[in-house]
């Protein structure tokens, strides 16, 4: 279900901008790792290139190589329709389909991937994948009714449900706490805890104390300065990059001096 | 000690009082001009309502036997229309929103609306002098080879100035207008659910169906009646194309064609005297019912999936 990501001298590039240059990371399989840094050094961008989300805005690009278990995702043959489903994404604001149920959200994916599926295991899936994304106890009484009408934190669970209701290795997640309150980021940031023991998750945070929090390695992204392209710092585990970072800039922003 | 304070009173500046006045006035002058045409249509039809053959020499027995016929055709022609419309409109919609390279994409927008600005007297004479005649063979092949599906049944018309001929004058006339709404909705479909789709492994077709198209269905619905009713008021292009006899039928090839209420009225309204006039005016209002009618239908339908809008 999970599977090892490798990065390998990545450059993004929207038309003729060079946003991201020169990332190579490791990402290990059943692991969290958290992208942190100031607004604007590119870990979003990077984020969206490990599922080829980044291809969605004209003009944008990427060169170097980005290995799932070994097969690139940009090789010419590779359909990125396919590499989505299976690199799961959750978005910085909570995004169920506003036209469909609950229940519709959750199968939602399951269902452009064309499968015909009985009624009884779809169902079960529902089940399975709001347990998964522990919103199953609030939710079950009312499958049928649209997902918009759920609070913040509950459609941020959904939009969980409905990214692991397709089975996928990896999850990508882009602030996926930034528009909720305390309570409903603990309820994410424990069901992430949870998600790790299948899933590879990738997260990106502009809050510390939830990388310290939530994820074994963390990667600080920086730039130099405003038409610059933003650049990995390091990577190593997240408390050697909270206690005892190398870099010098890794320690000036986890210790608040800047950013 | 003092008494209770009054309470306090928001200032009134000139300039708010004249601007909301004035947007009052805008408004009920909507509500006076609907008000004064109802009357109208009323008081002038009830004569016409109670009329038969001997006071009217346009009537054969009733009034109802005479505004049945031009009820059917009225709608079955915008009916057709829309139809045909519908579709291929929200096809250009959706090749302007989400397919077409951006700089096509504004140019199409300005044919489709040039479209839109073409007078009806214009789509008439192209009804009749250009597609007319080269819809005919067309109507020939089907009747000789489908002629056993009912729609199809000849004889076919020697000039082509079928129902079906002027439905298609109609459709050309409210493309442009359901596809500028259409366009417009699709055009907001919000990022994050466009993306939502496309995270989940959605081809950009899948993706149109899960965002775009549910989100845009009250805007297409809002847009299709829109163009119903423009189809169901047309009476230039319609009374030119058109050549009716006042049948009901739904063969769409022959020569015998139910006509349509507006295009009724502009035909026999220049030789109509005494009572026929106050029965072509009631014609008038069964048709303003009608459209009212269809307005209320879609209505209906937008509001009943409203929790489901996206608005909430």
């Amino acid at each position: 279900m999970s599977k090892r990501i490798e990065v390998r001298d990545l450059n993004v590039y929207y038309g003729k901008f060079l946003a991201v240059e020169g990332v190579s990371l490791e990402i290990e399989p059943r692991s969290v790792t958290a992208f942190i840094g100031p607004s604007g050094c590119g870990k979003s961008t990077f984020l969206r290139t490990l599922n080829r989300m980044h291809e969605v805005i004209p003009g944008a690009r990427v060169e170097g190589e980005v290995l799932i278990d070994g097969n690139n995702l940009y090789d010419p043959e590779v359909d990125p329709v396919l590499v989505r489903r299976q690199v799961g994404m959750v978005f910085q604001r909570p995004n169920p389909f506003p036209t469909m149920s609950i229940k519709e959200n959750v199968l939602a994916g399951v269902k452009l991937n064309n499968k015909r599926i009985s009624k009884s295991d779809a169902d079960d899936l529902v089940e399975s994948s709001l347990q998964g994304a522990n919103l199953w106890n609030e939710v079950k009484d009312r499958l049928d009714r649209p997902g918009s009408g759920l609070s913040g934190g509950q459609q941020q669970r959904l939009c969980i449900a409905r990214a692991i209701a397709v089975s996928p290795e990896v999850i990508l997640m882009d602030e996926p706490c930034s528009a909720l309150d305390p309570i409903s980021t603990l309820a994410i940031e424990d069901l992430i805890e949870e998600l790790k023991q299948e899933y590879t998750i990738v997260i990106v945070t502009h809050n510390m104390q939830q990388a310290s929090r939530v994820s074994d390695k963390t990667a600080f992204f920086n730039i130099a300065g405003t038409g610059k392209p933003g650049k990995l710092i390091e990577y190593d585990e997240t408390t050697t990059i909270f206690s005892n970072p190398s870099e010098k800039a890794t320690e000036d922003y986890v210790s608040g001096r800047f950013g | 000690m003092t008494t209770a304070a009054a309470p306090i009173r928001a200032k009134q500046r000139p300039g708010d009082r004249v601007f909301s006045k004035s947007a009052v006035f805008a408004g009920s002058m909507i509500l006076v001009t609907l008000a004064a045409v109802a009357t109208f249509l009323i008081v002038q039809s009830i004569p016409a309502l109670f009329a038969d053959g001997e006071d009217a020499s346009i009537l054969d027995s009733n009034f109802w036997a005479y505004v049945g016929p031009l009820v059917f055709g009225t709608i079955w022609a915008a009916a057709l229309a829309l139809l045909i419309a519908l579709p291929i409109s929200i096809g250009i919609a959706l090749f302007i929103s989400h397919y077409a390279p951006r700089r096509l994409a504004s140019v199409l927008g300005y044919v489709v609306d040039l479209l839109a600005a073409v007078p009806s007297v214009v789509f008439g004479l192209w009804g009749i002098g250009v597609l007319a005649p080269a819809v005919q063979p067309l109507y020939s092949w089907l009747v000789d080879n489908l002629g056993w599906f009912p729609l199809f049944a000849g004889p076919v018309s020697g000039t082509g100035r079928t129902i079906l001929t002027a439905a298609l004058v109609l459709a050309v006339m409210i493309i442009p207008i359901i596809t500028a709404i259409s366009r417009e909705v699709f055009l907001q479909t919000p990022v994050l659910h466009e993306e939502a789709a496309l995270a989940l492994g959605a081809t950009r077709w899948e993706m149109i169906r899960t965002a775009v198209l549910p989100f845009g269905r009250p805007g297409i619905i809002s847009a299709a009646v829109l163009g119903l009713g423009r189809a169901l008021g047309e009476t230039m292009a319609v009374a030119m194309v058109l050549s009716a006899t006042g049948a009901v039928t739904f063969q769409l090839l022959t020569s015998v064609n139910p006509s349509t209420i507006a295009a009724n009225i502009a035909l026999s309204f220049p030789e109509a005297y005494g009572i026929n006039v106050n029965v072509l005016i009631a014609t008038g209002l069964i048709l303003f019912i009608v459209t009212f009618a269809v307005n209320a239908i879609a209505r209906w339908i937008v509001a009943r999936r409203a929790e489901f809008s996206g608005a909430n």
